[in-house]
């Protein structure tokens, strides 16, 4: 009862979010469901987290020429290990994709298993670029070698870390799901859940075309 | 609360992520994935095997690179986060639109001034041989 009078009295007030007047269509009274205000919310967050990485890609694409005589991007980079990591990401955004049908459908085995493919496969792609990492940084081209390999370091390990935290938040949703079965709190959850997963695709299609195709290329 | 909690109960609005805009079944969303995979896969080996083609003029090549990964940038988002143009996505959009200047102003404001101050600072030899002449 009372929820549902602070929920009208926002829906009265114009300066709260989801405040939509008095028009014609139905859904021009009262307030937005919490789903549509979470979610444009989290795609708000999104879109900020973009405009970081946008940093990291502007200082790269400045400094991707910067070597100090040191090695290039030609002679570093292994293409078909990108291509794993390419393919590892891209079927882990599917099958989240997948899991976010399985919860719309309430079916909690589907669900914990595709949460569970998409987390192997995020699994598989960060140990890749781990073993990357540290073998660049046998060869002695670690982040402290050129202004090149600095930004290089700072915009994929940034990508990665978001990977990591995903699988983080991953984990502990399953675990959440299994717990307390499909709570509205749950589903609102794993829609961010997914949004955040398939944004970090996106990134990552900048990463590899920018950082290393064109490194190749170059 | 419980009718402001029901996840698809309000026709006229749509949260990013969501698949249910224009029509909800499960076979459409499992084909909207498909689709979406499947676009995906062809853009990502374009990308891969344009790099060492020599199909196409060489300094092309990075404008090829740029091409591609931008349509599978929309590819990802109109097919796994569901930002589409309905009239129920509007804000969704809006934010997107706003978010995409500030990268390009960003990135391409970037590039634009370094490469002119590079271009603008005398070359490091030739400032070695100012100094050495005199």
């Amino acid at each position: 009862m009372s929820a549902a009078t602070s929920t009208a009295a926002a829906a009265q007030n114009p300066h709260r979010l989801g405040y939509r007047g008095l028009g014609p269509h139905p859904s021009d009274h009262g307030r937005s469901p919490k789903r549509i205000i979470v979610g444009y919310g989290f795609w708000i967050f999104l879109l900020s987290d973009f405009v970081m990485f946008s940093g990291f890609f502007a200082a790269f694409a400045v400094l991707s020429g910067a070597n100090a005589g040191g090695p290039s991007g030609r002679e570093l980079f292994d293409i078909h290990n990108i291509g794993v990591e390419t393919g590892c990401l891209l079927l882990s955004s599917v099958a989240c994709g997948m899991a976010s049908l399985a919860v719309d459908a309430r079916n909690a085995v589907w669900t914990q298993l595709m949460l569970m493919v998409t987390g192997l496969l995020g699994l598989v792609f960060i140990v890749l670029e781990v073993r990357e990492f540290s073998g660049l940084i046998d060869q002695g081209a670690g982040p402290q070698r050129s202004a090149f390999l600095s930004s290089f370091f700072a915009l994929v390990g940034c990508h990665g870390l978001h990977v990591s935290a995903g699988l983080l938040w991953l984990g502990t949703m399953m675990a959440q799901i299994y717990a307390k079965g499909f709570t509205p709190n749950m589903i609102r959850r794993f829609m961010c859940f997914s949004l955040f997963w398939h944004a970090l695709d996106i990134i990552w299609v900048g990463v590899f075309t920018v950082v290393y195709l064109m490194g190749v290329a170059r | 609360m419980s009718q402001f909690e029901e996840a698809h109960s309000w026709p006229g609005e749509i949260a990013p992520g969501d698949h249910h805009g224009e029509d909800g079944s499960f076979a459409a969303g499992i084909r909207g994935y498909l689709i979406g995979f499947a676009l995906s896969v062809v853009l990502t080996v374009a990308s891969f095997s344009i790099v060492g083609t020599k199909l196409i003029w060489a300094p092309g090549i990075p404008v090829a690179l740029a091409v591609l990964a931008v349509a599978q940038m929309g590819v990802h988002l109109v097919f796994f986060l569901h930002i589409n143009t309905g009239p129920d996505s509007t804000n969704n959009v809006l934010a997107l639109a706003f978010g995409v200047l500030i990268v390009a102003m960003v990135v391409g404001g970037s590039l634009w001034i370094m490469y002119h101050l590079n271009s603008n600072m005398m070359p490091m030899n030739a400032l070695m041989d100012l100094h050495t002449q005199h």
